[in-house]
């Protein structure tokens, strides 16, 4: 027989107003199985808590209800409390009757009523309630980042540097990012590459640093402390260990005119290449699509394929065979920093999205993206940082800057503000002023969001002392006309249309999720938005966390982000990490669900509503080994506890601790009295 | 077969809601910390995600003396599990479709999302559904049939 114990609170005033405490305990202690029934004024006190321990001990209590607050606020008290009387914790349960109940209500007869009602409902509940153990769970100390850009690098070094071993997974030829292509970085001015460079090296050097360039991840298994990565490494056709990065096979290569990523199409590259001469690691990869060799092999042709680079090698380090490679990376936590790519106002789009017809569709060779402005800036770009306009090379003495083009645009399918856009647009026309000391910047604008520190100044600078000339309005079409450019705007400002002959204009065009996002997400169980984006656990309060344990994000694959908050979100995910890591073992509430083998018939319904793949098959055999027939079980550590396996489950096999299927019908019950 | 209006003023209906922990018990917990007042009438029976919930919760909820019945969880998109409110969507639009086979008016039965942040929608759901169980008049069919009597 239950021996339960009732514990009412007046919470001060808060429930004792409306709700008449004294009347719950006594109709609550005429409960069969209810052994003790008191009130008190604050059961969360010292005091009030010593009341449950004592009557744990005294009345041999096997189990504990606290009518009192959400159990959002004191589950946790009383659990601990009860614990330390020698009570399991999940032997106890709260009825809320303060928020759900006095809170809410005036009428003192009706709220007592329902104040015993709730409390009832949990004593039956807790009647059913078994012991749970915590689960613990071992942690591998490793961690898995992928992307290597600014967020990237950041969360590898941290980590690497509070000890933890790191594999860092970038699908480029080299580590980097988005930073390593940008001239010179908001609101300092100071040179991107002088600043990203060194920490680059480092990421290689790092003795805790394992370095994946060009691999992508795969598969993931497994969950939190537990994951296991399968990573494709892409064939380079480069043995990385042979080669010295001497650059011998690119100054051999006949292929001279593949328009280069790393300088957004401005400029061009051979077939083996290196994106940038400071790439990490600089170690070639053959661009098989363009390659000579690989061309005319496809064409069946077996004599003169080129081998140019093969010849020029002094470590014999070209390796036309190599083929793709498989690890499987066993790793504790997973840091997803792959980044952004710039929206394109071309034809052709993604679901939901529309290009800028009235912008000619990205078909004007001198209208570019923000990009390609920053290869044009950069000192290491196509023009060795001339601004030099794409059409015939010469210096555009009139270039208009566009804002928000696809951003805050329903029409176009982005509602939202990509964030960086009108900080970069300020520092293209100060790098335009001070590299065409002649020439004039106009920046059409919607609102300037400048909002971080030493932004405001920033954007106040480039329009007083470089002399930019903002228009607030939108642009409604542009065209060519002979060398010009026609833009058509409104001024909303002085109200009137306007039009601006522009040699150059440059677009700042949205900031996107990675291509592919969507199956890297799926990958990982991890949530993503309606545009792609990665979701965060909670907005405010878990922003760097997925709602998948174990997986954490930094950087502009949340949302658009600057490089000062991917670096702030990169070093956050990092200290979680290592906080994660601090422990010999992981301990989870043990919520989950568990699979009664002996009543499951294989139809693996749950397996198909799990959000997280916590189902996996096992087979039942009898004692001389045949196979009697499969069943599910329930991975503890992947398991989060929603209990959508249980409603779904036919033979009703499954059940959510906690949560099962007697306790809650044990609460409908005692509906009526 | 609704009451008349005399009675309805005299029954008290009782309405038991299956709510989820992370969206609806909190947005419930938000309109005690807001003060908000509504009917005295709902029973808030707390389970992790609608997913857990399974229609025959709802069922038993009527044959135990329930007028009325809530259902409410997170919002489309923001489950906590990431998809359990997906599954009671779908479960329980087939669900409504037989309640009235099986007897029961099915405005009885209110399925609603309510986010942490809907205390105010939170006290519509409430006095919403207590004053349609009110207008309903109590709903005894399954106990007669139990051969108790209400």
């Amino acid at each position: 027989m239950a021996r339960i114990g009732v514990f009412v609170c007046h919470c001060g005033e808060n429930i004792g107003r409306t709700v008449d405490c004294a009347r719950v305990a006594e109709e609550l202690g005429k409960l069969p199985g209810v052994a003790h029934a008191i009130d008190y004024k604050y059961m969360c006190s010292d005091p009030g808590q010593a009341l449950i321990k004592q009557a744990i001990a005294e009345k041999k209590l096997t189990g504990v209800v606290v009518a009192a607050c959400s159990p959002h606020m004191h589950e946790k008290t009383f659990r601990r409390a009860c614990g330390s009387a020698g009570l399991n914790p999940f032997l106890c349960e709260m009825a809320n009757v303060r928020e759900h109940c006095s809170w809410i209500h005036e009428d003192r007869d009706a709220a007592t009523d329902k104040a015993v009602d709730l409390a009832r409902f949990i004593v039956e509940k807790v009647k059913r309630n078994v012991p749970l153990e915590t689960i613990r769970i071992p942690v591998t100390k490793r961690a898995l980042v992928i992307g290597g850009g600014i967020a990237g690098i950041q969360a590898a070094l941290d980590l690497a540097d509070g000890g933890a071993e790191v594999i860092l997974v970038e699908k480029e030829p080299s580590i980097g990012g988005h930073m390593s292509q940008l001239s010179e970085t908001f609101p300092t001015l100071d040179c991107s590459q002088c600043i990203l460079t060194p920490r680059m090296v480092e990421v290689y050097q790092h003795p805790n640093i394992k370095l994946m360039a060009y691999s992508e991840v795969a598969e993931v298994g497994g969950y939190i402390g537990n994951f296991d990565v399968k990573i494709r490494q892409k064939a380079r056709y480069v043995d990385a260990a042979n080669c010295n990065g001497c650059g011998a096979c690119q100054k051999a290569c006949i292929v001279r005119k593949v328009p280069s990523e790393f300088d957004e199409k401005l400029g061009k590259r051979t077939a083996i290449y290196v994106p940038f001469p400071q790439a990490v690691p600089n170690i070639p990869v053959i661009d098989r699509a363009s390659c000579a060799y690989f061309k005319a092999k496809a064409k069946g042709v077996k004599k003169d394929a080129c081998g140019k680079c093969k010849e020029a090698c002094s470590k014999g380090a070209i390796d036309y065979e190599q083929a793709d490679t498989f690890v499987t990376e066993k790793v504790g936590a997973i840091v997803v920093a792959t980044g952004y790519t710039l929206y394109s106002i071309g034809k052709d789009q993604p679901e939901g999205l529309r290009g800028y017809g009235e912008y000619g569709y990205g078909t004007i060779p001198d209208v570019i993206d923000g990009l390609q402005f920053e290869r044009l800036a950069s000192a290491s770009g196509p023009t060795a940082g001339k601004i030099l306009r794409p059409s015939d090379g010469k210096e555009p003495k009139r270039i208009v800057f566009l804002q928000c083009v696809g951003s805050r645009d329903p029409a176009k399918g982005i509602e939202y503000c990509s964030k960086i856009c009108c900080m970069y647009v300020a520092k293209h026309t100060m790098l335009y002023r001070h590299k065409v000391h002649d020439g004039q910047a106009t920046v059409f604008y919607m609102d300037i969001r400048a909002n971080g520190k030493g932004y405001d100044e920033f954007v106040r600078r480039a329009i007083e002392e470089d002399g930019a000339r903002y228009v607030r309005g939108r642009v409604s079409r542009m065209y060519r006309d002979g060398e010009t450019i026609k833009v058509q705007g409104f001024d909303t400002l002085s109200g009137e249309p306007v039009v601006i002959d522009a040699d150059m204009v440059v677009l700042a065009t949205a900031i996107r999720p990675q291509p592919g996002i969507e199956q890297l997400a799926q990958k990982l169980s991890a949530s993503y938005d309606a545009h792609g984006f990665f979701n965060e656990a909670h907005p405010k309060l878990r922003p760097v966390e997925t709602n998948t344990a174990g997986v954490y994000l930094a950087g502009a694959c949340q949302a658009p982000r600057d490089i000062p908050d991917s670096v702030a979100m990169a070093s956050a995910a990092a200290a979680k990490i290592l906080g994660l890591f601090s422990k010999a073992e992981l301990e989870r509430e043990p919520t989950v669900a568990k699979v009664d083998a002996a009543l499951c018939a294989g139809c693996f319904h749950c397996e198909r509503v799990c959000p997280y793949g916590a189902i996996t098959r096992i087979e039942v055999r009898d004692r001389k080994g045949n196979l009697v027939k499969i069943v599910a079980e329930v991975n503890p550590g992947v398991c989060q506890g929603c209990g959508t396996c249980q409603a779904t489950c036919p033979s009703k096999s499954v059940e959510l601790q906690g949560f099962t299927d007697e306790q809650i019908w044990s609460e409908i019950n005692a509906l009526l009295a | 077969m609704a009451l008349p209006a005399e009675k309805i003023e005299a029954f008290e209906p009782r309405i038991t809601a299956f709510v989820c922990n992370w969206c609806t018990y909190t947005g419930a917990d938000l309109a005690g910390t807001s003060r908000l007042q509504m009917d005295p009438n709902v029973r808030i029976i707390r389970l992790p995600c609608t997913g857990r919930i399974d229609p025959l919760f709802v069922i038993k909820a009527f044959e135990r003396g329930a007028d009325g019945v809530i259902v409410s969880g997170c919002h489309p998109a923001d489950c906590h599990y990431t998809s359990g409110n997906y599954h009671a969507r779908r479960r329980f639009a087939v669900f409504n479709e037989i309640l009235g086979f099986l007897g029961v008016e099915p405005e009885r039965l209110t399925f609603s999302w309510v986010s942490a942040s809907e205390g105010q929608k939170w006290r519509e759901v409430v006095n919403d559904a207590t004053a349609r169980a009110r207008r309903l008049g109590p709903f005894d069919a399954f106990r007669a049939l139990a051969g108790r009597s209400a």
